[in-house]
């Protein structure tokens, strides 16, 4: 196992602890648009999308990656912006 | 160049943390989804300037398609298909990870360090599930399919098998990279799994299905991460995997179920056999109902109401009825406020964002632990289309399939009115004793109907 994969595993670990510290102070009421909302965040498998996509030669990694820019971007898209209309509704009296 | 793209990636990955951390409050959480949609541009724009991407006309096709449909699917969504759309979104997360990783494959294939296969086929296995697992739950939300548990003879044994062949054939492909045949296989076995995996499960285990969902999609993310070598990725991933787990847990606990009982799908696996609870089959007491007048008059002399909303409510679309209501009794000085249950509805906070929509103050919302105990000092429990989570027999009735749930008690109430359609029994299939409890009312009707029309009666008091 070289360095550079240790590293990943490294942020892999620390990154759940911050999520499992975030998440449980969400309250019960914002949990849908939590889950709308770290679904966009989600689709930040758009970054590998694109490397795919727009790789020189065409090749079928090339039309792969296409339609997982179009998968992710439905993903980040849809779910800020229906996120968003949620948020917008909650209001205080 | 580089450089400057890592350190945007990290960067990103903070706007992603702070705005999930702004999440945490009603006031800032609007802001905080922006925060993370900043993130999510700036990992694009500085994407494009990779030194990997050297044409733009797929990228581009594909931007626009995508965002077209994102933005078409948000803004006509109505907010009772709200399951239904994060089930979907959950979905997209989860087949962009696997045909990413299946590019990947592709591409490098077969020079393919042991780490990256191994990252590949767990991208390829979790995303695979989330896409098909997620897109049967859409179609069970939406209707399309029962939303009954489906069990057939030797479903848990063909999962094991599926899932046992998938890792076996990914060890060989670890090992052996250039086989490209058995990768598309996994990959194929994969999709098959999410649809057996989530086709059994029941309408009402739907809550638990979706964060679970959300939470492969997340780690989907994170596998994908470790494909690409990608730190944000990986952060970003398990964010949204952490998110999930907890969100399942919750309402796992909110039913009372562990996990894999919810899984392995329906009530009945819940502890008792059928023969023992058909015990509440013979609940002693009768039903009493009331008509719109008749209910009215029970709000006449009230101070207090506890308003708890169930499926019903979203069902019926009476979200706005119920709002109309709490203005009409607030207006005879009479205190509202709403209990909702941690699994009322099909997807965690979905009561919370029915009644938001018809302009409830939220600060009128609480959780279960935050206002069960004030049943006892409350002149009115009105229940709109709940059943499963009321029932007192889950406190006290060991041979009950619900027994030891988390309940809404709302016989504790000086008088319960539960408007229903009929005395039929909930998901759990089982009858509800509150039905006949010495201080309950029944008020039967389309919750929509029945609300205006008690809501008209309070008015011509």
């Amino acid at each position: 196992m070289d360095a550079n994969f240790l590293m990943l595993i490294y942020v892999f670990v620390l990154a759940i602890f911050v999520g499992f510290e975030l998440i449980t102070k969400v309250p019960p009421i914002l949990h849908t648009p939590l889950m709308s909302g770290s679904n966009a965040i989600s689709g930040i498998t758009i970054i590998g999308a694109l490397l795919s996509a727009g790789m020189k030669e065409y090749t079928i990694s090339t039309t792969l990656g296409m339609i997982a820019v179009i998968f992710a971007m439905i993903n980040v898209v849809g779910g800020f912006m229906v996120t968003d209309r949620m948020l917008k509704m909650f209001k205080k009296k | 160049m580089n450089t400057v793209i890592d350190i945007t990636y990290l960067i990103s990955s903070i706007f992603f943390i702070v705005g999930i951390k702004k999440l945490s409050s009603p006031k800032t959480a609007r802001k905080g989804n922006l925060y993370a949609a900043i993130g999510m541009l700036l990992a694009i724009v500085v994407t494009l300037f990779a030194k990997q991407v050297l044409t733009y006309e797929w990228i581009i096709i594909g931007i626009i398609i995508g965002s077209a449909i994102g933005a078409i699917m948000a803004v006509r969504v109505k907010m009772t298909g709200m399951p239904q759309m994060v089930g979907m979104l959950n979905g997209f997360g989860g087949g962009a990870s696997t045909l990413v990783a299946l590019s990947e494959y592709y591409k490098i294939s077969p020079h393919i360090p042991i780490n990256t296969g191994v990252a590949i086929v767990l991208s390829l296995l979790i995303g695979g599930v989330t896409f098909t697992g997620s897109m049967i739950a859409f179609a069970k939300l939406q209707g399309w399919i029962t939303g009954k548990v489906i069990k057939y003879p030797g479903q848990h044994p063909l999962n094991a098998l599926l899932l046992l062949f998938i890792l076996a054939a990914g060890t060989y492909v670890v090992i052996n990279p250039a086989s490209a045949d058995l990768t598309l296989m996994i990959t194929i076995t994969s999709l098959i799994l999410g649809i057996l995996l989530v086709l059994p499960i029941g309408g009402a285990d739907m809550p638990v299905a979706i964060s679970l969902l959300n939470s492969y999609s997340g780690l989907a993310g994170a596998t994908t991460g470790f494909v690409l070598g990608n730190s944000e990725l990986i952060i970003a991933g398990s964010l949204v995997g952490a998110s999930g787990i907890i969100l399942t847990n919750i309402m796992c606990k909110g039913m009372n179920r562990s996990l894999m009982n919810v899984l392995l799908g329906g009530w009945e696996s819940a502890g008792s056999s059928p023969a023992e609870s058909t015990a509440t089959d013979s609940i002693q007491g009768t039903v009493k109902s009331v008509d719109a007048e008749e209910a009215a008059m029970i709000f006449d002399v009230a101070r207090s109401v506890i308003i708890v909303p169930g499926y019903g409510m979203a069902v019926a679309q009476a979200q706005h009825a119920i709002h109309e209501l709490m203005i009409a009794l607030e207006k005879r000085n009479i205190d509202v406020r709403f209990a909702i249950h941690p699994v009322a509805g099909r997807m965690p906070g979905h009561m919370n964002v029915l009644l938001a929509e018809a302009n409830v103050p939220y600060d009128k919302l609480y959780a279960l632990d935050d206002i069960n105990n004030d049943f006892d000092n409350t002149d009115i429990a009105l229940v709109v289309g709940a059943n499963d989570v009321v029932n007192p027999a889950a406190r006290h009735d060991k041979n009950s399939p619900i027994y030891g749930m988390p309940i809404l008690n709302v016989d504790h109430a000086k008088t319960v009115i539960i408007n229903k359609r009929s005395l039929n029994v909930g998901y759990a299939g089982i009858q509800n004793e509150l039905f006949y409890g010495q201080n309950s009312l029944m008020y039967f009707g389309d919750a929509k109907d029945a609300i205006t029309k008690l809501t008209h009666e309070i008015k011509n008091l």
